[in-house]
């Protein structure tokens, strides 16, 4: 068991994500920096689909009452096990009464802990991810308990690992969305043109941006949307639709993230600066 | 039957668009159901991929790789036109209850009074029509309706609610629907059903599919809460029938 002692700003614990019920409404979920998250599962040899926490601004500080293996990585944040500095990417091994606590935010915003075998909060249509009210809970927290398997003895195959870092990336690589075709050549020049700011709407649903750029009046029917979906609003508003995004909007849908490009984004706060480029498609 | 011309379109790495005109129309609709299922059962993997079907769209989305867009458009062409004669997937007649007390129909009076009707009348024809189901998204186990007659069209509240509860049943435009959980929300709220339309606990947590149709009916307060504690247990059976057209 962990004990979480104080549960810091939004934490929860994802995994790689629901799948199978987009025509049921249901979003996908999970850890919004895929990239990052993954990293630290590989490091642990975890299962793909091994339940990590997700921290986000300010982070918690963790009991341990049984032994174990862990790794952090995302976000810059500082962070100590038993008053000693730790570093990212970097197995630590666990004993009973460890004691990881975060502590002040440099770069980034979202920061991981994976945990050996994964935390084993309970399996919602077939994913471990918090996402309210499907999951009792929409975050951790203070006092709340979280299972985990002991794990007394793992040989590591690598112990650390050498991850660079995209937290200072702005330009984020996007792929034509559906409605693209809508745009007309100032619209364009805008979107590519221009740097926008994440706008102090932003959380794991979307995020908005400040920058606004010409309108446009289409009306469309009700059709799906994913995580990374950039949909614009008639007046010219743009918003990125995150991990746990409504699977149906009303909107055109420009552009279209890359997957790396959803963990760039999921770094970054209100007042963050980023950009669009156009990527190819694969044909 | 007849074919629409559609267009087929990327939506990013992952994902493909295939759209059929721009019209609320249940021809169109039984075209994309049709399509969606002969793709399901005889075309794409439906372990790596999803499909999701509204209004008058299929997004099909491919997670773990790269879409070969020139490929599966060209496949996409062909199978179309070769899906003509396969059967749709079994479509079903729900009857959802819905308590239409004040309580619960927080606005009913007032869309009365808007739409020059008695609120027996709102729920007569509320409950006399037959609804046809669009779309599944906004929140799990939202429905899109169609087929709201004119006489209850409304325009959504001016200012939304920050809280609507669950079950709640509203109007808003040409829609009407049933909030699966408590969510802000615009709409004029005239009652609220019994069922839940989404529950993470079962197998199958949400019955209704795109295609489908639905009939309210209305039930006392007595009925309704008796509905409750057996949804609670389990042992609440829906009444549903299967709907050939």
């Amino acid at each position: 068991m962990l004990k979480v002692l104080k549960s810091g700003f939004f934490t929860t614990i994802q995994d790689a994500g629901r799948f199978g019920y987009l025509n049921k409404g249901v979003p996908v979920a999970g850890y919004m920096d895929s990239f990052s998250a993954s990293k630290l599962n590989k490091l642990l040899d975890n299962k793909i689909e091994a339940a990590v926490m997700e921290i986000t601004m300010t982070g918690p500080t963790l009991l341990f009452e049984e032994p174990t293996y862990v790794c952090l990585g995302g976000a810059d944040i500082s962070v100590t096990l038993n008053n000693n500095p730790i570093e990212q990417y970097r197995v630590y091994k666990i004993i009973k009464g460890d004691i990881i606590s975060y502590g002040r935010l440099k770069k980034g915003f979202r920061n991981y802990l994976a945990i050996k075998n994964g935390f084993k909060t309970p399996m919602v249509i077939g994913s471990r991810s918090f996402y309210y009210p499907l999951t009792d809970k929409s975050h951790l927290g203070d006092q709340s308990e979280l299972v985990y398997e002991a794990c007394e003895n793992y040989n590591a195959k690598i112990s650390e690992l050498k991850v660079d870092s995209f937290l200072d990336e702005k330009i984020l690589h996007v792929a034509i969305g559906p409605e693209f075709e809508l745009l007309n050549d100032r619209q364009l020049e805008q979107l590519f043109a221009k740097n926008f700011t994440v706008a102090k709407d932003y959380n794991r649903m979307a995020y908005q941006l400040e920058q606004t750029i010409e309108g446009h009046s289409h009306s469309m029917l009700t059709s799906a949307t994913l995580p990374g979906t950039i949909q614009i609003t008639p007046s010219g508003k743009l918003i990125v639709l995150m991990k746990d995004g409504q699977t149906t909007g009303g909107y055109p849908r420009i552009l279209q993230l890359s997957d790396k490009a959803i963990s760039i984004l999921a770094q970054k706060k209100y007042g963050d600066t980023i950009s669009f480029k156009l990527v190819r498609l694969n044909t | 039957m007849s074919k629409f011309s559609i267009s087929i379109r990327p939506f990013g790495v992952h994902a493909i668009l295939v759209e059929w005109p721009n019209k609320v129309d249940e021809v169109i609709l039984n075209d994309i159901l049709r399509f969606s299922n002969f793709l399901e059962t005889s075309c794409l993997d439906i372990n790596k991929w999803e499909i999701v079907p509204a209004y008058n769209s299929i997004t099909l989305i491919l997670r773990q790789e790269p879409i070969q867009f020139d490929r599966l458009i060209k496949r996409l062409k062909q199978w179309y036109g070769e899906c003509g004669d396969s059967k749709p997937k079994q479509k079903y007649l729900w009857k959802l209850p819905v308590c239409y007390d004040l309580d619960f129909g927080i606005d009913l009076e007032e869309v009365a009074e808007k739409l020059s009707l008695n609120i027996k009348e709102v729920v007569k024809q509320h409950t006399e029509n037959v609804y046809t189901v669009f779309g599944i998204g906004f929140l799990p186990g939202f429905m899109y309706l169609g087929g709201l007659p004119k006489s209850l069209e409304i325009a959504r509240r001016a200012t939304p609610r920050l809280k609507v509860q669950k079950g709640a049943v509203g109007l808003a435009g040409k829609q009407t629907g049933i909030y699966p959980q408590e969510s802000p929300g615009g709409w004029n709220i005239i009652g609220n059903c019994s069922v839940p339309m989404f529950n993470p606990k079962s197998d199958n947590p949400c019955f209704v599919s795109v295609g489908d149709k639905v009939q309210f009916f209305a039930i006392e307060r007595a009925e309704y809460d008796l509905h409750k504690i057996e949804g609670e247990v389990g042992i609440y059976k829906l009444e549903k029938t299967k709907w050939d057209a």
